[in-house]
């Protein structure tokens, strides 16, 4: 089953900035390979379940207690840019 | 034509738990930035979530009193966007399998009743917080921002109503409603205006008679129930220009300005609006059995609906029993007044009166303020025996805020205890009498206005101490 | 044995307690065999020449005091690095995360630590473990210790060169889709995908959630044992961690195979297995029936899908996962006008092209409008796999086949073509569908003389039967070749 993918709005999507010869060898692979992928249309799945976990387990909880944080120079010390006690960004455009 | 308002709200509310939504980080609010952080609210690589079962049972809590069923599974979702104050791109929420659904809350605006459908409870993370330097803080003109993670995994709650609200004062009445319930589940504080609280509204109008829904707006950034309410009511009126003059009205997203007074649009990407939902793998379903919810559903408080029909049927105003239902401080004094033996409207009065007037003043909290039940019963009986006027207990309130001590030794102290004691008075009304010949005689003539002048003559002979009441009463006895 | 390097676990323990050598004497032998392979095969990103001397010397003192902590005490450890390690540079291969060093250990980290582990150094990978032959890595390729014209295998190529050549004495690697047991197959060594949950995930940088797990790369089946028990168990800072006691793995190993049955599955077997693979497949499993196994074909039918369904769901969960790497709190940040650009820019230029591709496709793959053809899809068909094993696990005890298709490949044979690279996992993707474990033992060597690997799959805990049939697979193909690397005379 052929697959066309717009990938520029896939890429926009997850902030890959990307030059237009590099979509369009993008674009090609992930045609193929999804076209590969979409073999699993094939199979009926009418009534199945779908599977997020190998493993059966529910309510997994910890107990709302207050827990040691880390070291603000260490967390700071790892940003590629700071002002003070804070991450510095470039400016954000919008909310 | 004539138009009917279609209103759907969407509240946040942060929970008041000891730790974080999936991490052990403390909760409080204002503490120095980046301080309350680790791997996990982070998003440092390789950091894992586990979630917070008080946070699941607040949300419970929280579905239970606005009358949704539980979900007996419920799961965890990954809502994908990118945003910068969001540590891992993508927010862990809940998507078509939120815990609570389908429940109501009745709303009562004017004495008429109004059933909202809640369409969803469900439970995720707020993100951190960021702050735009440079132009007076405003986003567009911003050169760059600052950003700190305190409050990055704080249990939130999101509450979704059905467009069930039909005027932006039914609006605001749910709103009020709502957080009179979350107030009293003690579940979140519920600040307004420091964000612990935030709603967003869905508005469309549509021709009156109409089953079908107009295209609706999003208008965000009210930060106070006045200012929800005012939103709305400009983005009515908008909206009915543009019907009105046969435009059509755009789906977006419209910011609130307060100084304004009025909405603008936002500018929004096209894909903005995709955010690739899939189930949280590093988390596992929740279940809730019905021994699980019959639990948390037994230990439910007294909702503020309940709380307010028990207090219309003791007689209390509207106004009144609104506060002292919906505000669970003011019930708690109120209830403690009352159990002291004070009259229930007398101490409904001096709360949502002189109390919430001075803590407005003062920008305090019915908590912080060291008003008590006792301490009212105790201020609504020294002007009910008259040793207190209203102006003198007012000033004793002040004092009991100021932290002066219980109103007994404030009125001493400041000396405004009135004397009311006919035997005390007795003698200097005696006297004002031998030294106003003219105006005894005037008030044999029946002249009743002289009667104002003579006791003002009384408080002025005892320094303003003397009860009024008490020396009307002797004047009118010497009259007769 | 001539050097403390070629030394198993279970001898160099035993040598330690008895005293022939020190742990920082064992150290120094892995440091010598490093300084001569290292400049042939950069199995090692890091080395932590000082983190790792502390530790043995630590080690020294606690085998004085006869302090124990059990199994790995003193012993040369190599960590893939994707495994977070605080403090030393931690990269996942790529240039996104160049230089950073984590402020917290990852729980298997901590655990090795406590068990008085030598960290030696953490290893190449393909970058973020995506990949099947460490060539995505952008620190350059892992080369083959058997042939170094050729691929170790990957993603954890790094650890499983390193073990190979004895420039470290065990290795942990993770497996998404075979990234331990396919380079342990083509490096000749032992590779454990262990059951989804029984090693903690906490501190493994996620490449796709649901599949992932920590695992260790060994010489011996008996070092795997080892390795596992030091790191598995329950850990509260993973919600899919397993809860349950952590299952005996060590007191089958000498039992023998008799009873046991072993199915050999039709869809992993055979065709599409290069032919000398599949000849040494056989004689295993004909060995195994020898020593009183009984042999059974079985099938999965499904499987058959489990590639596609693979390259759906492990980009997906990789699409999210990898969202974070966008230069505001740590690694690369590129210029940008708004934060948007700065973030675009820095994750264009910070992610090869493996991971650009693999994000592409999961982003795709859960956008609006095909999420149900493709990630729901994808979901269902894995919800069959899994029915497919448990139906085979009511005819047969462990299921077995090739690990991979073929013997170690060529530098450049696949890099252009990710459908054929992504072929080289289609005997190992089943088992992280299903969440069971599975392991690869070495069990012979082709007519270039590189090494073939036999796997072993078992239901969900079943490792204690899938440990120990591997050892009895172990003791049948007396694998004793060597890599070049580790043979070739040193210093």
């Amino acid at each position: 089953m052929p697959v066309e993918i717009d990938i520029a709005k896939v890429a926009r999507l997850a902030r890959l900035s990307l030059t237009d010869e590099q979509l369009e060898r993008y674009r090609v692979q992930c045609e193929v390979v999804l076209e590969h992928a979409a073999r699993v249309q094939a199979l009926p799945t009418e009534g199945v379940a779908p599977t997020s976990h190998p493993l059966p387990r529910t309510n997994v909880f910890r107990e709302d207690e207050v827990a040691e944080c880390l070291d603000r120079e260490e967390v700071l010390a790892a940003a590629p840019d700071r002002d003070g006690d804070y991450f510095l960004v470039p400016r954000i455009l919008d909310e | 034509m004539t138009w009917e308002t279609v209103i759907g709200i969407e509240t946040h509310v942060e929970l008041t738990t000891a730790s974080k939504m999936f991490c052990g980080c403390p909760v409080d609010f204002g503490a120095p930035p980046n301080t309350n952080v680790c791997p996990v609210c982070l998003g440092l690589p390789g950091a894992l979530p586990v979630v917070n079962g008080r946070a699941v049972e607040y949300a419970m809590t929280i579905g239970l009193a606005l009358n949704c069923s539980i979900a007996p599974h419920s799961v965890f979702a990954r809502k994908n966007y990118f945003y910068p104050d969001m540590p891992k791109n993508y927010q862990i929420s809940q998507y078509d399998e939120p815990l609570c659904v389908a429940g109501h809350l009745d709303v009562d605006t004017d004495g008429e009743v109004a059933r909202i459908g809640i369409t969803r409870v469900h439970m995720e993370e707020d993100t951190g917080k960021s702050t735009h330097v440079g132009d007076g803080g405003r986003i567009q003109a911003a050169s760059h921002s600052l950003l700190d993670f305190n409050r990055a995994g704080v249990p939130l709650m999101e509450i979704v109503s059905e467009p069930d609200l039909r005027s932006p004062e039914q609006a605001r009445a749910f709103v009020a409603e709502l957080r009179g319930v979350i107030l009293r589940l003690g579940v979140s504080d519920a600040k307004l205006e420091e964000g612990s609280m935030r709603f967003d509204a869905n508005v469309s109008l549509r021709p009156s008679g109409s089953t079908e829904f107009g295209t609706k707006v999003e208008v965000k950034n009210m930060n106070s129930l006045r200012s929800l309410q005012r939103a709305l009511e400009h983005e009515v009126e908008r909206q009915q220009a543009l019907l009105d003059a046969g435009e059509p009205v755009v789906q977006e997203t419209r910011h609130w300005n307060e100084d304004a007074g009025t909405t603008s649009g936002m500018r929004s990407k096209e894909e903005a609006f995709d955010y690739r939902y899939f189930p949280e793998p590093d988390l596992v379903p929740v279940e809730v059995d019905d021994a699980w919810r019959e639990r948390v559903a037994g230990a439910l408080p007294e909702l503020p609906a309940q709380a307010r029909a028990r207090y219309a049927s003791a007689g209390l105003d509207p106004v009144a029993a609104d506060l002292v239902s919906r505000d669970p401080a003011a019930g708690t004094i109120f209830e403690e007044a009352t159990a002291a033996g004070a009259d229930a409207q007398t101490v409904a009065n001096w709360l949502t009166g002189e109390v919430t007037a001075l803590l407005r003043r003062q920008d305090l909290s019915l908590e912080q303020s060291g008003v008590t039940g006792a301490g009212l019963a105790e201020l609504a009986e020294m002007v009910d025996d008259g040793r207190l006027s209203a102006s003198a207990a007012k000033e004793v309130l002040a004092g009991v805020v100021a932290g002066e001590g219980n109103p007994e030794s404030i009125a001493a102290e400041r000396d405004l205890i009135q004397v009311s004691d006919v035997s005390a008075l007795e003698p200097v009304v005696e006297e004002v009498l031998a030294a106003n010949p003219d105006a005894v005689a005037k008030l044999h003539e029946g002249d009743g206005k002289v009667i104002g002048f003579l006791i003002g003559q009384v408080m002025r002979a005892t320094g303003g101490k003397a009860d009024p009441a008490a020396v009307t009463a002797i004047l009118r006895g010497k009259s007769a | 044995m001539s050097d403390l390097a070629d030394l198993s676990v279970g001898g160099a323990a035993a040598g330690l307690r008895a005293g022939e050598f020190t742990a920082v004497e064992l150290l120094e032998a892995v440091h010598r065999r490093a300084a001569v392979t290292e400049a042939e095969l950069h199995a090692y990103l890091t080395i932590d020449r000082d983190g790792a001397a502390r530790a043995a010397v630590a080690a020294d003192s606690a085998l004085r005091a006869a302090d124990d902590p059990g199994p790995l005490l003193g012993i040369p450890v190599a960590l893939k690095d994707n495994m977070v390690t605080r403090g030393v540079e931690t990269t996942c291969s790529s240039k996104i995360l160049s230089g950073y060093r984590p402020p917290y250990d990852g729980t298997a980290v901590s655990r090795l630590r406590a068990g008085g582990a030598v960290i030696f150094g953490k290893t190449n990978l393909d970058e973020f473990a995506m990949g099947s032959s460490t060539e995505n890595s952008a620190y350059g390729p892992t080369r083959n210790p058997w042939d170094p014209e050729r691929v170790p295998g990957g993603s954890s190529g790094g650890s499983a060169a390193a073990v190979a050549a004895g420039s470290a004495m065990i290795a942990y690697g993770s497996d998404t889709g075979g990234s331990i047991r396919q380079p342990a197959a083509l490096c000749g060594i032992v590779g454990v995908k262990p059951t989804y949950g029984l090693v903690s995930r906490y501190g493994l940088i996620a490449f796709a959630s649901s599949l992932d797990q920590i695992g260790p790369l060994t010489r011996t089946v008996e070092d795997a044992v080892a390795a596992l028990e030091v790191v598995g168990g329950h850990d509260p800072a993973d919600s899919t961690s397993y809860p349950g006691s952590f299952p005996d793995m060590r007191s089958g190993l000498e039992a023998g195979v008799s009873g046991l049955r072993i199915g050999v599955v039709a869809e992993l077997n055979g065709a599409g297995i290069d032919p000398a693979v599949q000849a040494a497949v056989d004689e295993t499993v004909a060995g195994l029936e020898r020593a009183g196994a009984t042999v059974v074909p079985v099938s999965l039918p499904s499987v058959a899908y489990a590639l596609s369904a693979y390259y759906l769901i492990a980009p997906a969960e990789c699409s999210a996962n990898l969202a974070r790497f966008d230069g505001v709190r740590y690694g690369l940040r590129r210029h940008g006008e708004t934060v948007e650009e700065m973030m675009s820019t820095t994750r264009g230029e910070g992610f090869g092209p493996e991971v650009t591709r693999r994000i592409l496709l999961g982003t795709y793959a859960l956008s609006a409008g095909y999420y149900d053809a493709f990630y729901g899809q994808a979901q269902r068909v894995r919800t069959l796999i899994i029915q497919d094993f448990a139906d085979a696990y009511e005819q047969a005890d462990v299921l077995v086949s090739p690990t991979s298709p073929t013997t170690a490949f060529p530098l450049g044979a696949r890099t252009e073509d990710p459908l054929s690279m992504y072929l080289s996992d289609v005997c190992t993707i089943p088992s992280n569908m299903s969440g069971d474990p599975a392991i690869s033992v070495p069990v012979g060597v082709d007519e270039n003389g590189l090494p073939v690997g036999f796997q072993i799959m078992a239901p969900a805990l079943g490792e204690p039967v899938m440990m120990r049939v591997a050892a009895e697979v172990e003791r049948q193909a007396g694998f004793t070749a060597r890599a070049r690397l580790a043979t070739s005379e040193v210093g």
